[in-house]
């Protein structure tokens, strides 16, 4: 089991550092979808064979969200605000790529040295928890494209997701529902927002460093 | 200390006679994808026995080390091969730190060919030249990140002796880190031996070219050796990536015929990249270089748990 819990926390490593790397909104939007899907698994991975019925529902309605539901938003706005479908960075990629691999230093170093309640399943869990919020912290203030920020925002939210894994006996399944809940409730408000705002007034394009400039 | 395996000589015999098949079976496989029927995957062989009867020709401008350059990059090659080991039967040769002189014999076969093609003056292949050593300089540490990595881990300095501890066990422990050097080192085997997404082995097109471009001025039996050349760095660097897949310790019986046939899936597998991607603009390729570099140092942080 912890080849596969350490496999799944690889492949959410990879999926942030794909998303620092790429310039395609789509690629963002699909890898920003694995990632929630393996998030997802990351609760089968037990020690203890299958989980609770709570927990299951919980995996299961992450998978719902974050793999099925987020994305289609997202493209749908996409296509209908017709926004630009390249990031537009103000750190370049590869650039952005080696901060990345900085910042996964850091985060096992800090990971190493944080006191936790409970027993941590893997060692990478922490790490990889922190890397995932400096990733989205990360996209949201080096990427222009306003869509990127509702990203950076939702893997932002994975990482928080992932510690709530790690410390998986002591957080309640309420907490973790109405965790998932806001985010919900955020990423619809700010899609519809964005939508409106672009229809509104037509020459910003989504160009987050235009926004500022708003006026009623 | 120097281990002498005379076991060795078997492998390179193998790869003298079988590493242009690899080179058929990336053609045939891209053939199928694209609905033809292709040429016979002893094709390359015909194509060398066709070249080696014919007669070269030198420009004026040229000196002899243009002549130099497809000798002692065949001569290095060959030399490299005797320290790589195949499915975990040892090496013909090996001692602590081979595995710098291999990459460095491979370093060597580039840079004659890089020489050769700077001595014919043509800026066309000046600007090969260039962009070859670019790129290789950015293929060059993730294969000394993943082997150093390897080494540490297995608590050997030799190639043969890194390649015989990795078995089983370490891919329970070390699956994952294990699994990302093999992508990286998959990704640094297409960059090397020029093909998609980093260059087109097909292509005549002068703006797209990076190896090709560099040896079109050889002819006859000097360009057969620098394609022979080519296909038995395919097979070494193959080997390297099969070395980490499959186990060591088998019998010999079983581990030759599974190497070659694990080499022959490896050619499906690049055929099947080739036919579906398309191949990436030059500013992506070190990105796609430094995206290999990545997972090694990935995997470095994996491995240093």
């Amino acid at each position: 089991m912890t080849m596969l819990l350490e496999g799944l926390l690889v492949l959410i490593v990879l999926t942030n550092l794909l998303m620092l790397g790429s310039s395609r909104l789509g690629v963002y939007i699909r890898a920003g979808a694995l990632q929630g899907v393996g998030l997802a698994f990351l609760f089968f991975t037990g020690e203890g064979g299958w989980p609770e019925v709570s927990i299951t529902v919980l995996a299961l309605v992450t998978m719902v969200v974050k793999g099925g539901v987020f994305p289609m938003l997202l493209f749908r706005t996409i296509r209908q605000a017709g926004v630009r479908r390249e990031v537009e960075p103000y750190v370049g990629f590869t650039a952005s790529l080696l901060i990345g691999v900085a910042a996964w230093g850091f985060a096992s170093w800090v990971g190493g040295r944080l006191p936790l309640p409970g027993v941590i399943r893997s060692d990478l869990l922490v790490p990889t928890a922190m890397f995932t919020i400096f990733t989205g912290l990360f996209l949201i203030v080096a990427r222009r494209n306003a869509i990127t920020q509702v990203l950076g925002y939702l893997v932002l939210e994975n990482g928080v997701f992932t510690f709530g894994v790690a410390l998986e006996t002591s957080t309640s399944f309420l907490v973790e529902m109405g965790i998932l809940l806001d985010i919900f409730v955020g990423v619809f408000v700010m899609v519809i927002t964005l939508f409106q705002i672009n229809r509104e007034i037509e020459e910003i394009h989504m160009d987050s460093s235009k926004l500022s400039a708003l006026k009623d | 200390m120097v281990t002498v395996n005379f076991a060795g000589l078997v492998p390179i015999a193998l790869a003298l006679v079988m590493a242009p098949l690899l080179q058929g079976v990336i053609n045939r496989t891209k053939a199928f994808f694209a609905g033809r029927q292709g040429a016979p995957v002893w094709q390359p062989y015909f194509d060398l026995a066709r070249l080696l009867g014919k007669g070269a020709v030198y420009s004026r401008t040229t000196t002899w080390v243009f002549v130099a350059g497809p000798v002692v990059g065949l001569a290095s090659i060959l030399a490299a091969l005797t320290l790589m080991p195949l499915g975990g039967v040892g090496a013909f040769l090996a001692f602590s730190g081979d595995l710098v002189l291999m990459l460095y014999l491979l370093g060597l076969m580039r840079f004659v060919t890089v020489l050769a093609a700077l001595d014919t003056g043509s800026s066309f292949e000046g600007m090969g030249a260039s962009r070859e050593v670019t790129f290789a300089a950015l293929a060059e540490p993730p294969v000394f990140l993943t082997l150093a990595i390897l080494a540490q881990k297995t608590g050997a300095l030799s190639l043969s002796g890194i390649l015989a501890g990795i078995g089983p066990t370490l891919w329970v422990t070390a699956g994952p880190m294990l699994a990302l050097l093999t992508t990286a080192l998959f990704l640094v085997f297409l960059a090397e031996n020029a093909r998609i997404p980093v260059d087109d082995p097909t292509t005549h097109l002068e703006l797209t070219m990076i190896h090709e471009v560099m040896v079109l001025d050889h002819s006859g039996p000097d360009f057969a050796m620098i394609l022979y050349g080519a296909s038995l760095k395919l097979w070494l660097l193959g080997s390297l990536v099969v070395g980490l897949i499959l186990p060591a310790g088998l019998p010999w019986f079983v581990a030759w015929p599974a190497a070659v046939g694990a080499l022959i899936l490896l050619a499906i597998l690049t055929g099947v990249v080739e036919s579906t991607m398309a191949r990436l603009r030059m500013h992506k390729v070190p990105q796609f270089l430094i995206g290999a570099l990545i997972m090694t140092l990935l995997a470095l942080v994996l491995g240093a748990r």
